[in-house]
């Protein structure tokens, strides 16, 4: 891994928040370089989904730095977020889609609203149809949210989350619910936006398995397929496990199924 | 005792940040105008049917109150001076602001509270849009706008319901009930009973959308956020018709 040559994209440096004085994240000190990859793993309640909201600048954190593309968000206003939220696309865990907006204009949303990416309607409508054939959706333009399965909706915020052609992604449990084929789907529609735009991704999830195939398949864009990642294409995956609110591992998959650690293992076994 | 008082005071902070920060973004880019627009139909145009009602009814349960206790003194033909004072003065914007808290403080709770547990209002701010100015201020705005004219026709609804019992019931000239309540309103009533409705459209807004971005906990908490919305926008509505009238009654 040749993490020194690239670019810092996100760095946490002992943030720690607390809700009513239970502590969401406790120290929590990371450091995520262009074009890796992130699993996070934990229990429910272990401060995921709090970190990915702290990242986005969504959550102030009570103490510690949170560095994103270089710059301390902590001190920045909301103003100013917004122009760095451009470049981060994310998929909540519910989808977070607007249920009063149609398909079309979910996706649409961040081109015509984010200032810095704004187009015209014409443009806008171009990549809304292209982002939505990525995750094979097109058919769906003109349907509402709620007339969709849980599996189109996450792959519509998928949709949405990468048509601006962010730097980085944040996916928070895209597989959440799902059954095994349609996590498949999502996992490889995840996989595919990487590998194509060398996005650097952060995936929150509760399934080991979710973590393998990120770390061990890349997308080949000349057959179109999946195929098992070795040697100089790695993809630079690492592994984080969280326990309330405090990193309690991070690194490679090797070292995860080494660890001793009974919580840490838990996970792997799976 | 300090930690009881923590939560109430916490509260009323946020509402007084959120207040802040929608005053400040009327003036500031961007303007949701169509959302302006919206709102106004489903909180003016929807809300006609209600107070039309309440409006007709009011002035007329107040002519035969006052008719019966007039008539110990003879004085059946104040009717409709009192009507029309009552109501432009206090019973108009009251029980208007009531009626559009009940149905629209509610609905705004409700609406940015589902948004708020499903993440729509994180998802917003994620994808560059301040929610104080996409939701709060076209909310605040039609209200504002809304509420003043649907009070002028809550009174007038009044004064007519009056109108209707004084000339069946109680047999009065049409010409000197109209006359009379005419006569009666000063420029002072007009203009506390148009201040009131300005007044309460903060609350019956803000508190809305204070209880919608507030909300925590699923399903059960958007319920919650919607009765507490009714109920807090209610008292507050009272609490500063007291506060009003105080000031007008003394000038």
């Amino acid at each position: 891994m040749d993490q020194l040559s690239a670019p810092s994209i996100l760095r946490f440096d002992r943030v720690s928040l607390a809700f009513e004085d239970k502590p969401a994240l406790d120290e929590v000190s990371f450091e995520l370089h262009e074009g890796e990859t992130c699993v996070i793993l934990g229990n429910a309640g272990s401060g995921k989904t709090v970190l990915l909201k702290c990242a986005l600048g969504l959550i102030r954190p009570d103490a510690g730095k949170i560095y994103l593309f270089g710059e301390d968000i902590t001190a920045l206003s909301e103003q100013a977020l917004f122009d760095l939220r451009a470049r981060v696309g994310v998929l909540f865990q519910e989808g977070g889609l607007f249920d009063s907006l149609t398909v079309e204009e979910n996706v649409a949303y961040p081109l015509l609203n984010q200032p810095l990416l704004r187009v015209s309607a014409e443009e806008a409508r171009l990549r809304v149809v292209e982002a939505l054939e990525f995750v094979e959706l097109e058919q769906a333009l003109e349907k509402y949210p709620s007339e969709l399965s849980g599996g189109m909706r996450r792959r519509v915020g998928i949709a949405r989350a990468v048509v601006a052609n962010p730097a980085l992604v944040l996916y928070d449990s895209p597989t959440a619910g799902l059954d095994p084929i349609t996590a498949y789907t999502i996992i490889s529609l995840i996989i595919k936006e990487r590998d194509l735009k060398n996005t650097t991704t952060v995936i929150v999830t509760h399934r080991y398995q979710d973590g393998t195939w990120l770390d061990g398949f890349r997308y080949n864009p000349k057959s179109g397929r999946l195929e098992p990642a070795r040697g100089e294409t790695s993809t630079r995956t690492v592994f984080m496990v969280m326990k309330e609110g405090r990193i309690v591992f991070w690194g490679p998959r090797a070292e995860l199924e080494r660890s001793p650690d009974p919580y840490v293992a838990k996970f792997v076994k799976r | 005792m300090l930690d009881l008082l923590k939560a109430p005071i916490l509260s009323v902070q946020e509402f007084f940040v959120l207040a802040g920060r929608a005053l400040r973004g009327t003036f500031r880019k961007p303007h949701y105008g169509d959302d302006i627009f919206i709102q106004m139909d489903i909180i003016g145009v929807g809300s006609l049917p209600i107070v039309v009602l309440t409006g007709f009814f009011t002035g007329a349960v107040l002519a035969l109150q006052m008719s019966k206790a007039l008539s110990q003194y003879g004085a059946v033909g104040k009717t409709g001076e009192l009507v029309a004072i009552s109501l432009v003065r206090e019973l108009g914007p009251v029980l208007t602001s009531l009626m559009v808290a009940g149905r629209n403080s509610s609905g705004m709770a409700s609406e940015l509270g589902s948004m708020k547990v499903t993440e729509q209002i994180d998802a917003m701010r994620a994808l560059g849009t301040d929610p104080v100015l996409k939701l709060v201020k076209p909310r605040l705005i039609a209200t504002c706008i809304v509420l003043p004219l649907l009070t002028i026709l809550a009174d007038a609804l009044g004064m007519l319901g009056g109108f209707v019992i004084a000339r069946t019931l109680l047999d009065m000239d049409a010409t000197f009930y109209w006359n009379s309540s005419w006569q009666a309103i000063a420029y002072n009533d007009i203009f506390q009973g148009l201040i009131k409705p300005l007044a309460f459209a903060f609350i019956v807004a803000l508190v809305g959308c204070h209880y919608g971005f507030m909300t925590t906990g699923g399903t059960q908490g958007v319920g919650r956020s919607t009765t507490r919305a009714v109920v807090v926008a209610s008292v507050w509505i009272f609490v500063l018709d007291f506060f009003i009238t105080r000031f007008f009654v003394n000038i």
